[in-house]
């Protein structure tokens, strides 16, 4: 009784789910914000529409990024941005308040239980904070269409990623090259499932500090949170067991996100009215989403956000070269 | 079972990681409870807005250069002098969580350097260097 209960219940979930992205990805709702866009210019709706509006945008979002295994930055910015009234600016600005509030309440549960390696997080934050930086200044100076098509053919890349990257649980490394030897870069780790100590260390070390140039320039640039390509570079190109690579990919948001939201907030690009809902929206949302992922399917909610992420990417690409 | 608690040992996080991580703990949820309160306090105009909140619709569908020009809002630090106004209030928490970091990486400092592990306390030092870069403005401010 109980599982057929719950089985409806998880379908429910599903088919809200499906619908909520289906309309988002429908021409109709983007043809639909244009017009409340114009028509706030004109003095249309109230400010306090938007707040709420945005609120439980994000809140659904959170739910959705963790079922999703997606930070919540990612889904925000192209989303926001596509279907929102905000100008770019301050979308990247709320983005990168959004990934940092999320990954400061998720870095001290994964650094206590060493998921979160101080070892390894430490050396590749500098590479990719140093670089958010110039991301973020470059991403400001760029013009609006230009940096519009580079976010559509970057969530178009990361929609690819995310559907043919297939992570290891525990990549074999055999033996450790010298920088990360030198770097300290292993650790251990107690998996609960198999009660054992996973022990781990790097490999290809300097090619994957290298490859933080450029998630470091795309986090800045974008506003994107970049848990996307910290954990296939941490996972299958460094060889980080999978749970670490993810839990310090999480906490190393912390890092790079800091340096580039300085940049936008300096800049004048935060807007608290638009940008604390969407914070507490995607917290509060992010926590009912661990409750939810007890009982949904998260494979087939990955493969949805795959395919809004595909629209999303291509409406912000065609936005960018004024097609869309 | 006494060498399921042995082997879990090997597996503990380092006292540094441990130090780490209370500070992002209560300076998250410290920071976000502070943006709460002055967010409320903003939206029922209890402390009154900069930017009234019926302009913002507008200024927020146009870049920023025009936000900062036509609002005349306050760029880098300056929002330090407008903290009566419920807007720029909210900085306070905002701030506060973009400062965590260099908050807990300072604490790392000592820790590596009772370690001796000097190469680590050179990379946290050069971190924390770049962040207040970014932090204080010097690299610059205002829109394009």
């Amino acid at each position: 009784m109980f599982a057929h209960v719950m089985m409806r219940y998880k379908q429910k979930c599903i088919w809200i789910l499906g619908w909520f992205f289906y309309l988002l990805s429908h021409p109709l709702l983007a043809m639909a914000s244009e017009t409340v866009s114009d028509h706030i210019v004109r003095g249309g709706k109230p400010w306090w529409f938007w707040v709420i509006v945005l609120f439980f945008f994000c809140f659904i979002l959170g739910i959705i990024a963790v079922l999703a295994g997606v930070g919540g930055g990612v889904l925000y910015v192209p989303l926001v941005s596509g279907f929102f009234p905000f100008h770019l600016d301050f979308v990247r600005g709320a983005g990168l308040l959004v990934a940092l509030a999320g990954a400061l309440a998720a870095g001290p549960g994964l650094l206590r239980r060493n998921l979160a390696n101080l070892k390894l997080a430490i050396p590749v934050a500098l590479i990719a904070s140093s670089c958010a930086i110039a991301g973020a200044f470059l991403g400001l100076a760029l013009p609006r269409n230009i940096v519009q098509t580079l976010l559509g053919a970057t969530i178009i890349g990361i929609a690819i990623l995310l559907s043919v990257s297939k992570n290891v649980e525990r990549p074999k490394v055999t033996k450790q090259d010298a920088i990360g030897l030198a770097l300290g870069m292993s650790g251990a780790y107690w998996e609960e499932s198999t009660k054992e100590v996973v022990h781990w260390k790097t490999h290809r070390t300097w090619l994957g500090l290298l490859l933080f140039i450029i998630i470091g320039l795309m986090a800045g640039m974008f506003g994107l949170g970049a848990g996307w390509a910290n954990v296939p570079v941490l996972n299958l190109l460094m060889g980080v067991p999978l749970k670490v690579a993810v839990g310090t990919s999480k906490f190393l948001l912390s890092i790079t996100d800091t340096s580039a939201a300085w940049v936008y907030l300096n800049k004048g690009c935060v807007i608290p009215l638009m940008a604390v809902p969407s914070i507490v929206g995607l917290m509060l949302g992010s926590f009912v989403g661990v409750r939810v992922l007890a009982i949904a399917k998260p494979k087939v909610i990955r493969y949805i956000v795959i395919t809004v992420l595909f629209f999303a990417g291509i409406k912000a690409f065609l936005k960018g070269l004024g097609i869309g | 079972m006494q060498e399921h608690k042995q082997d879990k040992k090997i597996a503990e996080a380092p006292p540094e990681q441990i130090a780490y991580a209370d500070i992002l703990f209560y300076g998250c949820w410290f920071g976000i409870f502070v943006l709460l309160i002055t967010y409320i306090l903003y939206l029922t105009r209890i402390v009154p807005p900069y930017v009234p909140m019926e302009q913002l619709t507008w200024y927020w569908s146009h870049n920023v250069h025009h936000y900062v020009e036509e609002a005349n809002v306050p760029t880098g630090w300056g929002w330090v002098k407008f903290l009566n106004k419920g807007d720029f209030l909210n900085f306070i928490g905002i701030a506060f969580l973009a400062l965590l970091t260099i908050v807990g990486f300072l604490t790392l400092i000592p820790a590596y350097a009772k370690k001796k592990d000097w190469a680590f306390m050179v990379i946290v030092v050069v971190e924390i260097l770049v962040l207040l870069l970014a932090a204080t403005g010097i690299l610059g401010t205002g829109g394009h």
